[in-house]
């Protein structure tokens, strides 16, 4: 294990090229005195999907809370689109980023969570039609023809007028999908969306994933254990250990030749 | 002892008198009680300490300092430097404040029962703060803590005779007065039977209440 320590410690960086959309610049995140991601930089390149995986407690989702900004890094930048999104320039200097600014910013990110997270006191439709209207001041028209739209590619349109307590897990997952499109983001991210559904409801969700994943060109962000999922739709899978990205590269070559030792013993035990 | 008609019927004026009285407490109090509440309950969750922490302080202190106290400070301090009320607003205001202290708590519950991914989905679709209170956490929060504020109801109905100290005379305030004039029973005996009529069917609307709302 001493040789996995060490090789741990250098950081692979998977994508730097033009067109990055997400960066984290030796963003540390620390709850107590548990470091959770320890000086961690990575980049995503816009329209990829990449998967992150790992042993639970790795950060993976971390990553995920951190770019939804539901939590702070204590070191670190993050950027999104060339974009502070904990940070903001004021003459010249960077500061803690304004709750507006990081709203603003925020707006080309959307999350699905394990969860759903549905709004129990509204209807399917005003789920959402919801923030269209609040947030990008779609007229209600608009953003009910949006949720159609959006109904439709996630097979629900006959529930639009039931409450989120009328649909069974995956369905709700589903249209908690359709209300994080709606706001039609540049950035998805996917905090482990299957693993609080029955069994038999998990591949109605990954489909509709996949059908997105495909036939959009929207970034994905996903943390998932469903690893045949994660070799359909990813780009890219980085692999994490105590917060760092050990291993990088096509699901190709991550699945059937990972390079490092920690890779291999985690594939091997879910798969 | 036998009961006497012509005494129920020399009651009766007083006794309308009173209802009146005690039925506009009532109904004033929960309004203040209901809507004050609120305020601190919100207020205390701000991120703002100097909102916070005086807040805090001002419902600990009303909460544990009798009714009746409170009751005499508003009609006889706060004329030397504030306004002058006539017994029965002042009776309303003391009723709704000090049982605003007690929904805030209530309110302070429900919106701690609202699980946190409803603020997490409400960040992550970047809604305002106002529209995550107003269309999201508080429908919830109230929904689900209805029940125990009509408990509270209730409570200050039976406490409102308290405002008679001050001369607001409600329903017992005016069976007292009889009562102390005449030496007879029936006026007591029938104000004790009204607040069993007010209260009765209030409590079983709130079982009805929570039957269809906590689910």
């Amino acid at each position: 294990m001493s040789a996995d320590s060490s090789t741990s410690k250098e950081t692979v960086n998977p994508t730097v090229d033009g067109s990055e959309l997400i960066r984290f610049d030796k963003v540390t995140k620390r709850f107590g005195s548990h470091v959770v991601l320890d000086e961690l930089d990575f980049s995503v390149a816009s329209g990829k999907h990449v998967t992150l995986i790992g042993p639970s407690g790795s950060g993976k989702t971390t990553i995920l809370r951190l770019l939804m900004t539901l939590m702070k890094p204590e070191e670190g930048t993050i950027k999104v689109g060339g974009e502070y999104l904990t940070h903001e320039t004021k003459n010249g200097k960077l500061v803690p980023a304004s709750e507006k600014y990081t709203r603003e910013v925020r707006k080309n990110i959307g999350m699905v969570f394990q969860q759903f997270n549905l709004f129990p006191n509204m209807k399917v439709l005003r789920n959402i039609t919801e923030a269209p209207v609040q947030v990008l001041g779609l007229s209600k028209d608009e953003a009910e023809q949006r949720a159609r739209e959006l109904l439709e590619l996630v097979g629900l349109t006959e529930h639009i007028d039931k409450y989120p307590s009328q649909l069974s897990g995956g369905q709700q997952q589903r249209v908690a999908i359709a209300r994080a499109l709606a706001m039609r983001p540049q950035v998805l991210l996917l905090d482990e969306v299957t693993s609080a559904l029955d069994p038999e409801l998990v591949a109605g969700v990954l489909d509709v994933l996949r059908d997105i994943a495909h036939t959009t060109d929207i970034t994905m962000l996903c943390v998932t254990h469903e690893m045949n999922f994660a070799r359909d739709i990813s780009d890219q899978v980085l692999m994490f250990d105590s917060g760092r990205v050990i291993e990088a590269g096509t699901p190709e070559k991550i699945f059937t030749e990972p390079e490092h030792e920690r890779t291999r013993e985690f594939l091997s035990a879910v798969l | 002892m036998n009961w006497d008609w012509s005494n129920v019927e020399d009651f009766m004026p007083h006794f309308w008198d009173g209802l009146l009285v005690t039925l506009q407490a009532l109904a004033w109090g929960t309004l203040i009680a209901f809507s004050l509440g609120l305020l601190w309950a919100i207020a205390q969750r701000s991120d703002q300490v100097w909102i916070r922490w005086p807040v805090t302080a001002i419902t600990e202190f009303i909460r544990n300092t009798p009714l009746l106290v409170q009751l005499f400070f508003l009609f006889t301090v706060v004329p030397e430097f504030g306004p002058t009320m006539s017994p029965l607003t002042t009776g309303i205001v003391g009723l709704g404040l000090h049982y605003s202290t007690y929904t805030a708590e209530v309110y302070r519950a429900g919106i701690e029962g609202v699980p946190v991914g409803q603020w997490e989905a409400a960040t992550a679709l970047s809604l305002p703060k106002r529209r995550t209170w107003t269309a999201i956490i508080l429908p919830q929060a109230i929904r689900r803590v209805i029940p125990a504020l009509g408990n509270y109801v209730v409570s200050m109905l039976k406490d409102s005779p308290q405002i008679a100290a001050i001369g607001a005379l409600d329903m017992l305030g005016e069976a007292k007065g009889f009562t102390q004039a005449t030496f007879t029973y029936e006026a007591i005996s029938i104000v004790g039977i009204a607040f069993i009529v007010i209260a009765y069917p209030a409590s079983v609307l709130l079982r009805v209440l929570e039957r269809r709302l906590v689910r």
